[in-house]
């Protein structure tokens, strides 16, 4: 499985180990981890959830798209689910390649179509006790409010 | 005919469960979802929407079959 969840915190050494290749001269990761505001709001904890049985399905042809794109050797995505407290990482995408480039350019590819078609949503609870599900509640109201993307955490190794 | 319908996040909490069967005449997911704006009030419009049938996405305009699994599915947010 090239696309998966998981409830409890992502292993990110045994994923990595997924991704060793002799044929691979590097790998380029990216971790998604919770902020502690968006929008001018304090986040004090995002409960993520999925509908699994197409999300899979989903990210699996995402992971399929970025190995016929691009010539790199194996690319892994993990997602996870549940109550996540800030900076717990939420996701995280590897790929290794013969070469650099082709890596940052699949691994970029992963995470923003994982962003933009993958079935999760989730719910930032606000210092106060306020709530609301991300691109659902306060985008009814103003359809075109721009989202800022998550930190990102890259690591190359060579 | 009857259909099963699951729901995710804030359309789970406006219904306020996670799935259900359904007797309904409608014939496309279109018309299910004006039904279940009717019965439980979702603020969220249909073409804010995407919908899925039996684990994969579909048309609006496909035609139901008795039995078929719809999730209607809200603007996502992974990452």
């Amino acid at each position: 499985m090239r696309f998966r969840f998981t409830q409890s915190a992502i292993d990110t050494a045994q994923a990595r180990r997924e991704l060793l290749d002799a044929g691979a001269g590097g790998y380029v990761s990216f971790e998604g981890w919770v902020r502690d505001h968006n929008e001018g709001l304090e986040v004090t904890r995002l409960e993520y959830e999925a509908f699994q049985e197409l999300a899979v399905k989903e990210g699996e042809r995402i992971v399929a798209d970025a190995l016929r794109r691009f010539p790199v050797q194996h690319a892994l995505c993990i997602h996870r689910l549940g109550t996540l407290a800030v900076s717990d990482m939420a996701v995280w995408v590897g790929v290794s390649s013969a070469h650099r480039g082709e890596a940052f350019d699949a691994c970029r590819f992963i995470i923003d179509e994982v962003k933009h078609r993958v079935p999760i949503w989730k719910k930032e609870h606000y210092r106060g006790g306020d709530s609301g599900w991300v691109n659902c509640e306060r985008c009814a109201a103003a359809p075109n409010h721009v989202h800022h993307d998550e930190p990102a955490s890259l690591t190359t190794h060579e | 005919m009857q259909l099963k319908i699951q729901y995710y996040a804030l359309m789970r909490e406006q219904a306020g469960r996670s799935e259900e069967w359904l007797e309904s005449s409608a014939v496309t997911p279109a018309d299910l979802y004006g039904e279940l704006i009717d019965r439980y009030g979702f603020t969220l419009a249909r073409e804010q929407l995407k919908v899925a049938i039996n684990s994969e996405f579909s048309d609006w305009s496909r035609r139901l079959c008795a039995g078929d699994a719809v999730v209607f599915i809200p603007p996502v947010a992974g990452g």
